[in-house]
């Protein structure tokens, strides 16, 4: 046992200082949290967080959530028109990531700095691609919901092209990382650029895309069952109706429904990420 | 592939999809868009910025709103994400099923669109921001936390059981010996989250919970078409910008790790 008496922390201080005072004690860093906490009491007050509405605002929250036990449709039929407007949700979610994933393949290839040579096309595309990103998939969807009208229809446009932006570029950066050798070895036998592409590129990519686009689907599951709120179809609709008309019993079993729907698709499409991904394992090796 | 092909075709049925009213709406599309820089007058948007921007110092002030909505928003679930991690890491966790917990846990919070959140809060604490901001921290508590626990994950376990060698209880032992190894992703993430949740709050005024996608929502289903241009463009350009501002800080911290 060490004799505590006997160290002379003041001598080991001065010949050891970056150990006294504990890792990671920086002055430059405290003044950065020390803003970034200041700034979040100064917006928690400019959005009237310190009030007295806070407080009935969790009483409340306490009551909707004891009206939201237990969770039951209500009636056989409300339960069949739910598990409907699932179907659809999940419809809508497929095809608007597919239509997407065809659609932005092209657009990866021309946002390529490697595939497409012209800089001019390359940044035209990208800030395109940016542009549609940054508008939401709501906003979009009340756009095709002017042109298509109601309806599931809408929904899958909605995803369709807000989900080209996204793709177009992390299509664009796969490609980019791809290996240049099978590309030169198709044009060195003669193969014009087209066909390099197809067959020195896209067997190399795909499985990359492949696994993304699953990556997309689940994610817009998620999404896909928000979309009827604003009307595009799908379980949105009955579950924002659900919520404002206080039936909040069927709210929460419609959120049930989804959980354990999201639940089995990220199952069923980790499995099949999984199995691509070794797929491209054993190519390689 | 088969399979997939099936599948979409099943989901045409359901999703009604028709090919024929698409194209034969398709002109309304590009209508819609051209009339979206379109003033009243029948002018081009852009030969009358003032008329255009009518409602700058409104929308603006919206627009503020939003970003606030999103920075406290995001701060909230990051200080809730950066202590259920540690709860939540498998390798660091005090007790299995506290992890297991603090994981399904995070998973609903994740799951749970925010706009549904948004819903429910508006009927608790009324039409405002508070709504939204509730709804995005606890999206954000959930995507968070996930994220943070697999940081927490990869981390190097030799710190942690040399500061545990000393006796140092389970939280200093966190402190010391894996905090300063985490730090530097889990702030980017938060950046990156940050940048997610500015999106967000532009679109939860659909539902009433703040900022200015009420206004937006309105100038869409009223058809006042240069507004929603206006509102759209104002967007896109504050979104762009704290992209590459967060991204400018996000390269700065993954340069600081890899020049350690």
């Amino acid at each position: 046992m060490l004799d505590r008496s006997r160290i002379d922390l003041a001598a080991l201080r001065a010949r050891h200082p970056g150990h006294f005072g504990g890792a990671g004690r920086n002055r430059s860093v405290a003044i950065v949290f020390g803003g970034a906490l200041l700034l979040l009491l100064l917006g928690m007050a400019d959005l009237g967080f310190f009030g007295l509405n806070t407080l009935t605002g969790i009483g409340k929250l306490w009551d909707v959530t004891v009206l939201m036990l237990p969770p039951e449709p209500g009636s056989w039929a409300m339960f069949r028109l739910y598990l409907w407007g699932l179907i659809e949700t999940i419809a809508i979610a497929l095809l608007g990531t597919l239509v997407a994933a065809v659609l932005a393949v092209p657009l990866g290839l021309l946002a390529a700095r490697n595939v497409t040579t012209a800089r001019i096309v390359t940044f035209l595309t990208r800030r395109s691609l940016d542009t549609i990103r940054s508008v939401d998939i709501l906003i979009w969807a009340l756009i095709w919901i002017g042109v298509v009208g109601l309806g599931p229809f809408a929904g899958v446009l909605a995803f369709a092209t807000s989900d080209i932006g996204s793709f177009g570029k992390l299509f664009s950066e796969a490609i980019e990382a791809a290996d240049r050798k099978p590309v030169e070895g198709i044009v060195s036998t003669g193969g014009g650029r087209v066909l390099g592409v197809r067959f020195g590129l896209l067997p190399e990519v795909f499985p990359v895309l492949a696994s993304q686009v699953l990556y997309f689907f689940e994610s817009n599951v998620r999404w896909a069952s928000i979309l009827g709120v604003v009307g595009a179809g799908g379980i949105g609709l009955q579950l924002s109706e659900a919520i404002r008309t206080l039936e909040l019993r069927q709210a929460s079993f419609i959120i049930l429904m989804i959980l354990v729907t999201v639940a089995a698709i990220d199952l069923v499409s980790n499995q099949l990420r999984f199995a691509l991904i070794g797929k491209r394992g054993q190519a390689r090796t | 592939m088969a399979v997939v092909l099936a599948a979409a075709a099943l989901s045409c049925v359901a999703a009604e999809v028709s090919p024929s009213l698409f194209f034969a709406k398709i002109g309304n599309f590009t209508g819609y868009i051209g009339r979206l820089f379109h003033l009243d007058s029948g002018a081009l948007v852009v030969t009358d910025p003032v008329e255009w921007y009518w409602g700058l110092a409104r929308w603006a002030r919206l627009l503020g709103e939003t970003i606030v909505m999103a920075y406290v928003g995001t701060a909230l679930g990051a200080i809730g994400a950066f202590f259920l991690a540690f709860l939540a890491a498998a390798n660091v966790t005090p007790a299995r099923w506290l992890s297991f917990t603090v994981r399904r846990f995070c998973e609903f919070c994740r799951t749970v669109p925010g706009l549904v959140f948004a819903l429910m809060f508006v009927i608790a604490f009324g039409l405002g921001p508070m709504a939204g901001v509730l709804a995005i921290a606890i999206h954000s508590l959930g995507a968070l936390g996930k994220l943070f626990a697999e940081v927490v994950e990869n981390i190097d376990m030799k710190p942690v059981e040399g500061v545990q060698a000393t006796g140092a209880p389970w939280h200093v032992s966190m402190r010391f010996g894996a905090l300063p190894q985490v730090m530097s992703n889990f702030v980017s993430y938060v950046l990156l989250r940050f940048e997610v949740n500015v999106r967000e709050s532009a679109v939860l005024g659909f539902v009433g919970a703040g900022g200015i996608g009420m206004d937006l929502f309105e100038a869409i289903r009223k058809f006042y078409y240069s507004d929603v241009s206006a509102i759209l463009v104002m967007i896109v350009v504050t979104v762009a910008v704290i992209d590459i501002f967060t991204g400018k800080i996000r390269h700065r911290l993954i340069g600081l790790v890899e020049g350690r």
